[in-house]
């Protein structure tokens, strides 16, 4: 069964892409997720506002205790420092490249507009084969409007654009007032690809230990439905690749997602929960799915059930919502 | 090229091109060029022949010494670099590479060696106790003659075969800062070129060529190969006088085996050696000019004495000859060079060359004391009378021997044009850091500069002072700067505890950081302070640099933008150059720790200027404070008199009559220093409070004290005393009162972080929490009186096997100099508490005897009976044997005791007293508290009972109790170079306790790799990340069977730490306990290294265990695995620490390979330990001591 598939102009073996994760925090992780088939892979994002934390904290943590003592005027190898404190997260990419033959995509969550441009550059020359920008702050300021937020990533975007020369991907928030319209103004930028969704740390709140913790919770199939949706909408409406991120366990729900429209599907918690074999799972299923439904290439299914394909797509629309609230008063009994 | 360098890096820049191994081993002042050379070879920098020397760290000095002595006879060019005892460790091996004519050079920052008490400062009486080695002993006076005779020793050692030490004042030299020219790699290679190189390869050992060196010799023939070596001893001076002409001829720099400066007839001359000869140098010239006949001869070459040069270079006026060393032979007739001079002239004057003047030895410099021009001056007028003293000290007041030669408070013989200022800060304000900065600012700018720093002995909240000096030509001044147009200050609380302006010239700038507003500043000086200001006309200027600081994002760093404010207001350069000047330098510095950090640091200085203003000073002195006095009035005469001036930095000024004469100072001493170093301390909150114990357990200062008493007692307490109702059973009216001594507190928050009780109405806060010490400082001060009428709570009601229980008594060791957080002291703290009565602790040279001895102050201190800790630091390789030679003791006069009491049975007996001491068992502390009370009655009778025996029982009656003797050291001490030691004496079967306080570096010196460091984390001499697993300890002890041990950590497990310490005590044998303590030099925040104990058990780095022989010999499996099993990855414990994250940084990939391999280290032996704790009791090696098999 030929999966080969092209996200952002990269010829990709099969549509399975793990996205960011602590499985490819490592040379070897990456490994043996192309070991384990996936088609490529995202490494976690370089944030800039911890290596700017990192940076200061290097700092402090270096000079303690310095010039206070004539026996120990330092305490740290003088050479144990580094101008470039990205140089961890470059290396990987470095030797990731030379590691594995799928593509390697670069992450990136800025703070600062010389940070975005600075670390998309050192990636870029790190020889990622794209980058994807992890496009995502709070905005916690309650006078911030809408149109603010979306002009500041569209502004991040652009000068990135401007910076490096391999295919850029946006992952996106879905919670801009008119996704579409975000979509489409991105990818009239030059965004070579749109990742649905971006899932989002939220603080937990320990009423015991009346304390916050940070905890991650993988996503399940619940969480298809909300980027299924917009893929399908968008499916054909942009002019940028689109990939599908979250829910996915089964190579059903890889199937879903291809029919409503992605060009590669994403996943990380499943790969975690089940380990990076998982990925030949989700591949088989997709195979047995395609051989029972005699697809022999993903061109033939992909965007089937896009709202692209449906005539009238406002009564496809009303027919969802309605549909869905049928759904919803069946389960609940209301 | 002019450079700005410190004399380390002067003579290790040499050094290091010129050798092809480097065998090191860490002591001060050497360390730097062992760092640098590591540092050096690290990031691939080749020697002049174009390959990079190895630098390989050893177990000690002694081990570094035989690596080079291998290294040399199988034909490299190695060398060392070390000091003081590091030196005297390597005399064996230097018999033999002089035996041997091997040429090699030993760079020796020279330092005193430990006699009544350690010095890590300058002198040289190490070089002086090699003298005999056979080594040629070659001294540079300064920075850049360290650079240009660590050449000059090089190229003569190769020519002449004989070893040289080539050395130079250690702190003095080796730390001073100062503008050199440098020499080129093609002078290095013109002064030794590859035939010299390639002829020692050819004496080298080789199987292609093979003969036998190092054999054993007899009576037939031993004295006649020592003579063999005579003539190349002869023609050593003139090969190096040949190699000083060579490089004069190079670079124009010229210097003489012995130089004579002075009057050419002159009358009266100094001979000397090292940096003390630049100030005689200098002085002579003043001298000269004012018309007085008088020299000064330096002598270079020590060894071999060039005694010709000497006779030759002295004019034949001179009539008065005085000798300064920088010794002291206890017991000789004078030291090594006044007995060298007068063997020399007296010599020539037997044999009618020459005329015999009057020569005369002196002392001066001991241990980095000050040598000026004063007392340059006074020596030599010293000389002008009628019968000068013989044999002299100058620098002292030398009350008891009546040898101190006088001299007048100040001579300025500084060119007009120098720039002279001091700045006092602390260590942690980087004060310090931003003077180098400023040198090296003022050396670019083509300025010569000389910059020294003196720290204090304290590692928290130390004090720093700077010693700087610029001008247009070069500077020669080795010593402090006094008459100082610029000091800068800091720190405002420094001006009332010490004297500021002594320091200061007429006229100078006084630039303070000052947290009062421009209007209140003047009133905020101490009145002393006003009127020096008012008496010497000094214009005064502040800037709250704290605040600017915060502003800009640097809390706490004020150094740029003092920095700043000294450019500005000294006007040393023109203000925008200084200014570009500064930015370029915070480039420099802080570029590889992120743009962001230089950013902030280029904020600072912009903003500094705007916030300066100039202090109106007023007609008179009208201040209500005055500075403090170091310790209260209340406090003992010798605390009062000595502590007291060496706190108040009046140390110089002490008599030898007030010194002891031994090295024995009271314990206790440090009660008095009260040091307010802390902004924020800790304060308890009464009702909040669960009394776990838990706060004073971890605290590392010992400043958070518990007592419960009856409510009565509360009587006259001052108002607002906090109290709360006892939390335990049976005592249901008793009250509890958790005091923290706030003026000893550093604010280090340990106990915040131990607190296990979040308060639930403010959850960010805790049962004991930080507050600013000034508002509640007066008050508390007065509970602190009041908390102490308390009386001590009685160890015989106390549950101590509890932590809780445990904080009732009292610590013996409290409020020390150690770091703010401190991961070590905490367990000491609690040796003192369950043993300090009866506790004999051998302390390992390290931060614990640095804490624990470093003069002023001492920690360890005694209780109200006046019993506590015996205490003493012998050295740093010796420990073990040092502290088995306390039990050796102890249970020898224990024995004597035994047998004196039952021979005197008769007269003590009457009612069993006499069994009942001879039978007593003394493992608990109820059964030790009995027995004390036996013993005390024991001596109520022998009073007054004449003869031989009661007065023997009575010298020897006291170890009847029994005594707990424990040694103590860190992982430098313990894996390293005491490691054979400590093998040996807990092989001996004798009831010994070993407190192993492993911080897994070098703490001391500064975070050099031992062999506790862990794999996959950096430290100096491991730069590029540790290669090989650290070494378990833990489990080469269990091998013998007959050692208790345990591993501990107080963070994560507080009730096994108390649990293993006390078995370990009770055990009777050798007992090994390995305390995981964290460290500054971990990379770490201080805060949270209980939090990082925590992670280090919980991800089964260290897992906690104990191994107890008694339980074998019962029959059950004596390997006890007391922690969990893990349950994080090892990177969760790792991550939170520079010294495994930096690596990531410099080679990612090196570090995921040496993580992951730690990741399965930690997993494997895990599993071993597992088994360990699941075999059968046959499996492991019997006490044999007690049983067969």
């Amino acid at each position: 069964m030929n999966l080969a598939t092209a996200y952002m102009g990269l010829e990709l073996r099969n549509p399975l892409v793990a996205s960011a994760s602590p499985l490819s925090q490592t040379v070897d992780g990456i490994r043996r997720l192309d070991e384990a088939g996936v088609g490529a892979v995202v490494l976690y994002s370089l944030f800039e506002e911890e290596l700017r934390r990192e940076a200061e904290r290097f700092a402090v943590l270096g000079t303690a205790g310095t010039e206070s003592f004539a026996e120990a005027l330092t305490y740290m190898p003088e050479a144990g420092e580094s101008a470039e404190s990205a140089r961890r997260y470059l290396s990987l990419i470095e030797r990731a490249r030379e590691a594995v033959g799928i593509p390697v995509i670069g992450s990136l969550n800025g703070v600062t507009p010389t940070g975005w441009t600075r670390y998309a550059r050192a990636i870029e020359e790190a020889g990622a084969n794209a980058i994807e920008l992890n496009v995502y702050d709070i905005p916690d300021d309650p006078r911030t409007t809408g149109a603010d937020v979306e002009a500041r990533h569209l502004d991040v975007v652009q000068r990135v654009l401007d910076t490096v020369q391999i295919p850029v991907a946006v992952k996106l928030s879905p919670y801009y007032s008119s996704l579409g319209s975000m979509a489409s103004r991105l990818a009239a930028a030059g965004v070579d690809g749109l990742v649905l969704f971006n899932r989002f740390l939220q603080p937990h709140i320990d009423p015991d230990s009346l304390s916050v913790s940070a905890q991650i919770e993988l996503s399940g199939p619940s969480d298809q439905r909300l980027p299924m949706t917009w893929i399908a909408i968008l499916r054909g409406r942009v002019g940028a690749s689109l990939a599908a991120s979250g829910g996915v366990e089964t190579g059903a729900d890889l199937a879903r997602y291809l029919l409503a429209g992605s060009d590669v599907v994403m996943t990380a918690s499943s790969l975690l929960r089940h380990g990076r074999d998982h990925a030949g799972t989700l591949l088989n299923g997709l195979i047995e799915w395609m051989q029972a439904k005699e697809f022999s290439s993903l061109e033939e299914l992909r965007g089937l059930m896009s709202v692209e394909r449906e005539p009238d797509a406002e009564a496809r629309r009303r027919a969802g919502y309605v549909g869905m609230l049928e759904a919803a008063r069946q389960t609940f009994n209301a | 090229m002019r450079v700005v360098v410190d004399g380390n890096e002067a003579a290790a820049s040499v050094a290091y091109r010129l050798n092809e191994i480097c065998c090191i081993y860490p002591i001060t002042p050497s360390s730097p060029m062992a760092e640098l050379a590591d540092q050096w070879s690290s990031e691939g920098r080749p020697n002049v022949w174009g390959t990079v020397p190895t630098v390989v760290e050893m177990q000690s000095e002694g081990g570094a010494a035989g690596a080079l002595h291998g290294s040399l006879q199988a034909g490299a060019l190695a060398t060392t670099f070390t000091a003081s005892q590091g030196l005297l460790l390597m005399l064996p091996n230097m018999y033999k590479i002089a035996g041997e004519l091997t040429p090699t050079v030993f760079h020796v920052a020279a330092r005193s060696l430990a006699a009544q008490g350690l010095s890590i400062f300058g002198d040289h009486s190490d070089v002086m106790a090699a003298r005999g080695t056979g080594f040629a002993l070659l001294a540079s006076d300064s920075v850049q003659e360290a650079h240009d005779l660590a050449l000059v020793a090089q190229a003569a050692t190769l020519r002449s075969r004989i070893p040289f030490i080539h050395f130079f004042d250690g702190f003095r030299t080796s730390h001073e800062l100062n503008t050199i020219e440098s020499l080129s790699d093609d002078d290095l290679r013109a002064l030794v070129p590859e035939e010299l190189v390639h002829a020692h390869r050819g004496r080298a050992l080789s199987p292609d060529r093979p003969f036998i060196r190092g054999t054993a010799q007899n009576p037939d023939t031993y004295f006649q190969s020592r003579e063999t070596v005579n003539p190349f001893y002869a023609a050593a001076p003139a090969i190096v006088q040949d190699a000083m002409d060579a490089l004069a001829g190079r670079v124009g720099r010229s210097y003489r085996l012995v130089s004579y400066h002075g009057h050419p007839e002159a009358e009266r001359v100094l001979v000397l050696a090292g940096s003390g000869a630049v100030t005689a140098r200098r002085t002579v010239e003043r001298l000269v000019g004012d018309g007085d006949r008088v020299g000064v001869l330096q002598i270079r070459l020590v060894r071999p004495f060039p005694a010709a040069e000497l006779l030759a270079a002295l004019p034949p006026s001179v009539r008065r000859v005085a000798v300064l060393d920088r010794t002291k032979e206890p017991g000789s007739e004078g030291e090594p060079l006044f007995l060298d001079v007068v063997s020399a002239l007296g010599e020539a004057h037997s044999s009618g060359r020459r005329e015999l003047p009057l020569v005369t030895g002196g002392r001066y410099g001991l241990s980095s004391k000050e040598f000026t021009p004063a007392m340059v001056a006074g020596v030599l007028e010293e000389l002008r009378g009628e019968r000068p003293r013989r044999r002299f000290t100058v620098g002292i007041h030398d009350d008891v021997g009546a040898t101190s030669v006088a001299y007048g408070t100040e001579l300025d013989i500084e060119p007009p044009g120098t720039v002279r200022a001091v700045f006092f800060g602390l260590g942690s304000d980087g004060t310090v850091g931003a003077n180098k900065n400023t040198i090296k600012i003022l050396g670019d700018a083509g300025l010569c500069a000389q910059g020294y720093f003196v720290y204090d002995s304290k590692k928290s909240g130390s004090q720093t002072v700077s010693h700087l000096r610029f001008g247009e030509s070069a500077i020669e001044a080795p010593y402090l700067v006094s008459g100082a147009s610029f000091v800068g200050c800091h720190q405002f609380g420094l001006l009332g505890t010490i004297d500021v302006l002594g320091r200061a010239a007429r006229g100078a700038t006084l630039l303070l950081d000052c947290p009062e507003p421009p209007d209140e500043v003047w009133d905020a000086l101490p009145l002393t302070v006003q009127k020096q200001v008012l008496a010497k006309g000094i214009r005064v200027y502040a800037i709250d640099a704290s605040r600017v600081a915060r502003e800009a994002g640097l809390p706490g760093r004020t150094n740029t933008v003092l920095q700043t404010c000294f450019f500005a207001l000294s006007g040393v350069l023109p203000r925008d150059d200084a200014i570009a000047r500064i930015k370029d330098a915070i480039e420099h510095t802080y570029a590889r720790r992120g743009a962001e950090v230089v950013e902030r640091n280029n904020a600072a200085v912009d903003s500094a200027l705007a916030a300066l203003h100039e202090v109106a000073v007023p007609g008179e002195a009208t201040s209500a404070h005055d500075i403090r006095p170091p310790v209260p009035d209340s406090a003992p005469e010798f605390v009062r008199e000595v502590t007291g001036a060496m706190l108040a930095g009046r140390g110089d000024e002490l008599p030898v009559s007030a010194l002891p004469v031994d090295g024995t100072y009271p314990s206790g001493t440090a009660a008095y220093e009260k040091r307010n170093i802390a902004d924020f301390v800790a304060v308890w909150d009464p009702d909040t409070c669960i009394q776990c114990g838990s706060c004073s357990f971890v605290c590392p200062h010992s400043v958070i004290r518990s007592r419960f008493y009856e409510p009565g007692q509360l009587e006259g307490a001052p108002d607002g005393f906090p109290s709360a109702p006892l939390d335990a059973r049976g005592l249901p009216d008793a009250r509890f009162t958790l005091q923290v001594y706030v003026e000893d507190c550093t604010g280090c928050a340990l106990c915040v972080e131990a607190c296990p009780v979040p308060n639930p109405t403010a959850p960010s806060r805790k049962a004991i929490n930080l507050e600013p010490r000034e508002p509640i400082v007066a008050a508390e001060r007065e509970r602190i009186a009041f908390f102490e009428t308390l009386p001590v709570n009685d160890r015989a009601r106390l549950d101590y096997a509890s932590v809780r229980g445990a904080q009732f008594l009292q610590p013996l060791f409290e409020f020390s100099g150690a770091c703010a957080g401190c991961g070590e002291t905490p367990y000491v703290k609690l040796l003192s508490q369950l043993f300090g009565e009866r506790l004999m602790v051998a302390n390992a040279t390290g931060c614990s005897s640095i804490y624990g001895g470093n003069l002023p102050t001492t920690p360890w201190t005694q209780n109200g009976d006046g019993r506590g800790p015996a205490w003493s630091n012998s050295l740093f390789e010796d420990n073990a044997e040092f502290g088995l030679g306390f039990r050796l003791t102890a249970d020898a006069h224990a024995r004597l005791a035994r047998e004196r009491l039952g021979g005197l049975r008769a007269e003590l007996d009457g009612d069993g007293l006499v069994d009942d001491v001879l039978a007593a068992p003394q493992v608990s502390d109820t059964e030790l508290q009995v027995q004390r009370a036996r013993v005390e009655e024991l001596k109520r009778r022998l009073d007054g009972i004449p003869g031989r025996a009661a007065d023997d029982l009575r010298s020897v009656v006291d170890h009847l109790v029994r005594r707990s003797v424990w040694i103590v050291g860190g992982d430098g001490w313990a894996y390293d170079i005491g490691s054979g030691g400590l093998d040996h004496v807990i092989a001996s079967g004798l009831d010994i306790n070993v407190l192993v306080l492993d911080t897994e570096v070098y703490s001391n010196t500064g975070g050099q790799a031992s062999k506790a460091t862990p794999l996959g984390a950096v430290a100096k001499f491991a730069t590029a990340g540790k290669h090989v697993p650290k070494k378990d300890l833990a489990l080469q002890a269990i091998a013998y069977g007959s050692v208790y041990v345990a591993r501990i950590a107080m963070g994560a497990d507080q009730h096994q730490t108390l649990r293993a310490l006390r078995e370990a005590e009770a055990y009777e044998g050798p007992s090994l306990v390995i305390a995981y303590s964290h460290c500054i030099a971990h990379g770490i925040d201080m805060q949270k290294g209980l939090d990082q104990q925590h992670r280090a058990v919980a991800s089964g780095y260290w897992p906690l265990m104990r191994y107890d022989p008694v339980i074998r010999d019962r029959g059950g499996n004596p390997f006890l695995l007391d922690s969990a099993r893990p349950r994080m990855p090892l990177s969760e414990y790792t991550k939170s620490e520079l010294r495994f994250r930096s690596l990531a940084r410099t080679n990612p990939a090196e570090a995921e390979r040496l993580a992951a391999a730690a990741q399965l280290a930690v997993e494997q032996r895990w599993q071993l330990y597992e088994e360990m704790a699941t075999r059968g009791p046959e499996r492991f090696q019997p006490d044999t001591r007690r049983t067969s098999a």
